[in-house]
């Protein structure tokens, strides 16, 4: 017999699919609006012309709509955030997890947490202002706003993606390995080497596919201080347009409807398949930590 | 296999529950006759604000609404009735056109204020002036030093603003010509992000509209004349366009109402105080 609070409990239940399947349908959504309003650039250029077309001129009269360069810059600033990110986040999460005492443990992850809670205008900001003049004088470069000085703020923005999953991946392994290691005679550092890290590693490459994903898809940051150049980058010292940064600026000002405008899109759908392919690969690594 | 029939019920249920408010028209979308939207070009974004609030303080019933997005973007939205206002910092194009006509709405431009771009270097940097030919020289790549044109060593940096934006269209069409701007030159997202780069950066030249000129960069002439609101009005300066507000057919009701009052001495004054150059 049911009784008044059971009827609510399993109205509740039932309710809850509905609401976990919005975000499914909005997802959907977003994946069938970028599919058709992309397809139509393939009327003036295709497929490989515009993934590998080196000419990215939308506003010309005869547009030239090839994101090789774009692509590139990604690729770039991407690799060079993680280059960064992964030294920085997997050595804070060594620490945090390993060495630092519970004090310690509590200032630093809720410093994290802010880190990962700036908005990514003000990272923008930070690197125009301050980074790039350094990074020019550093380099003796033309320019700051470039390839190098996105990669940095990027790979700090990572930081916290990196850190906060290495850490879990890390604390999670099981005392017995260490004491184990440590009965055999080695000290905290070779413990950490030879068994922590080597265990722990499905997790930490988790991290950093997470943290690429996250350098990958930011926007404002790179629009702000990675110079948007349309030239095929030639190193991380030029300045350069990633793929969002591109899609950002010029959104605004594309005739709707024109071959730019769904060239933009086409764009967003090069980064959104990249995405899931990142993610499916986290995932992967994800099961097969679970199945060792 | 349960799950996966739960899960389609529940999704069928949300389907059900979305479909009808496609077709409802929500009361509160509805549109009163005494609200207008404007939308468009960035550059014409600080007149549109300035203006509408004075034009609010005068009526008071009156509530005008001003978005940014770009040229293109408002243009889009007047076309598909989102907006009554189009702010454009360039012409309508004749794709633009034959897009509205085909859904009914007949565009017309009312010229509303004028905008100077003025070219401008590092503070430090020693010269002076540049012909219409040097700047199409540095912005194509064919000049690269600034010792070419009778400045100091350092590498000539080019800034320009994203090639989508209506202030690159009019440098475009009133300097480069026809020639295409140097592949590697940084393209900023406005005209603020340009003035603070020049600013910053020892060798660079960028351009960008009169209202944002400061003391820390320094405006070149162009062709031997000095960017100014005298200049651009009587014509002698080059780099010189007109801004518009675009309706659907000639401007009626409240948007007459806005339009009128920009063009007249008092709008006027406030498109001289957001820096711009009046329309006469």
């Amino acid at each position: 017999m049911p009784t008044h609070t059971g009827m609510r409990k399993n109205l509740i239940e039932r309710m809850l699919p509905i609401i976990a399947s919005v975000s499914m349908l909005f997802l959907l959504g977003i994946a069938f609006t970028l599919v058709f309003t992309s397809l139509p650039v393939f009327k003036s250029v295709s497929l490989q012309g515009f993934l590998f077309g080196s000419e990215w001129i939308p506003t010309a009269e005869t547009p030239s709509l090839g994101i090789w360069s774009l692509m590139v810059a990604s690729f770039y600033v991407t690799f060079g955030a993680i280059l960064f990110a992964l030294p920085l986040g997997l050595g804070s999460a060594l620490y945090t997890a390993e060495i630092a005492s519970p004090k310690v443990k509590e200032v630093i992850k809720p410093v994290m947490e802010i880190l990962a809670g700036i908005p990514s205008v003000v990272f923008g900001f930070f690197g125009i202002v301050f980074v790039a003049p350094i990074v020019q004088k550093a380099f003796h470069l033309d320019t700051g706003l470039c390839g190098f000085t996105a990669a940095i703020i990027l790979g700090l923005m990572a930081i916290p993606t990196v850190a906060s999953i290495s850490e879990d991946a890390i604390s999670a392994i099981s005392k017995d390995l260490r004491n184990a290691s440590y009965a055999l005679g080695a000290n905290r550092w070779e413990t950490i080497i030879n068994a922590v890290l080597p265990a722990a590693k499905t997790g930490i490459f988790t991290s950093i596919i997470l943290g690429v994903s996250r350098a990958l898809g930011e926007t404002m940051t790179v629009l702000m201080v990675a110079g948007g150049a349309i030239k095929i980058p030639t190193g991380l010292f030029v300045p350069m347009r990633p793929m969002t940064a591109a899609i950002a600026g010029e959104m605004g000002e594309a005739v709707v409807g024109s071959p730019h405008y769904h060239a933009l899109f086409a764009m967003g759908l090069v980064l959104f398949v990249i995405n899931i392919i990142f993610n499916l690969i986290a995932d992967q690594f994800q099961k097969g930590k679970r199945n060792v | 296999m349960k799950n996966i029939n739960k899960f389609i019920g529940a999704a069928a249920v949300v389907l059900m529950l979305a479909a009808p408010a496609f077709a409802w028209n929500f009361p509160w979308a509805q549109k009163a006759a005494n609200k207008l939207s404007t939308q468009g070009s960035t550059t014409v974004l600080p007149i549109a604000q300035a203006e509408a609030e004075a034009f609010m303080k005068l009526n008071k019933e009156a509530d005008v609404t001003v978005s940014g997005g770009g040229s293109g973007v408002g243009i889009a939205a007047l076309i598909d009735g989102s907006a009554d206002i189009a702010n454009s910092s360039r012409p309508i194009k004749a794709k633009e056109i034959v897009l509205a006509k085909t859904k009914g709405v007949n565009p017309v431009g009312t010229i509303i204020a004028n905008d100077g771009i003025a070219v401008i270097v590092n503070n430090g940097n020693k010269v002076m002036e540049l012909s219409l030919e040097q700047l199409k020289s540095i912005y194509s790549g064919e000049i690269t030093k600034w010792s070419q044109i009778g400045g100091t060593g350092d590498a000539i940096v080019v800034v320009s603003r994203d090639s989508a934006s209506g202030t690159f269209e009019v440098f475009n069409e009133l300097v480069l010509k026809g020639a295409k701007l140097r592949t590697d030159s940084l393209m900023m997202a406005s005209n603020k992000e340009i003035a603070g780069t020049v600013a910053k950066t020892p060798g660079a030249i960028g351009y960008v509209g009169l209202g944002y000129l400061s003391s820390d960069s320094k405006a070149l002439k162009v062709a031997g004349v000095v960017p100014s609101d005298a200049t651009v009005l009587n014509g002698t300066y080059k780099l010189a366009r007109p801004l518009f507000m675009y309706t659907n057919g000639e401007p009626q009701g409240l948007a007459k109402d806005l339009i009128d009052f920009i063009v007249s001495a008092d709008g006027q004054k406030t498109v001289k105080e957001t820096g711009f150059v009046a329309i006469k």
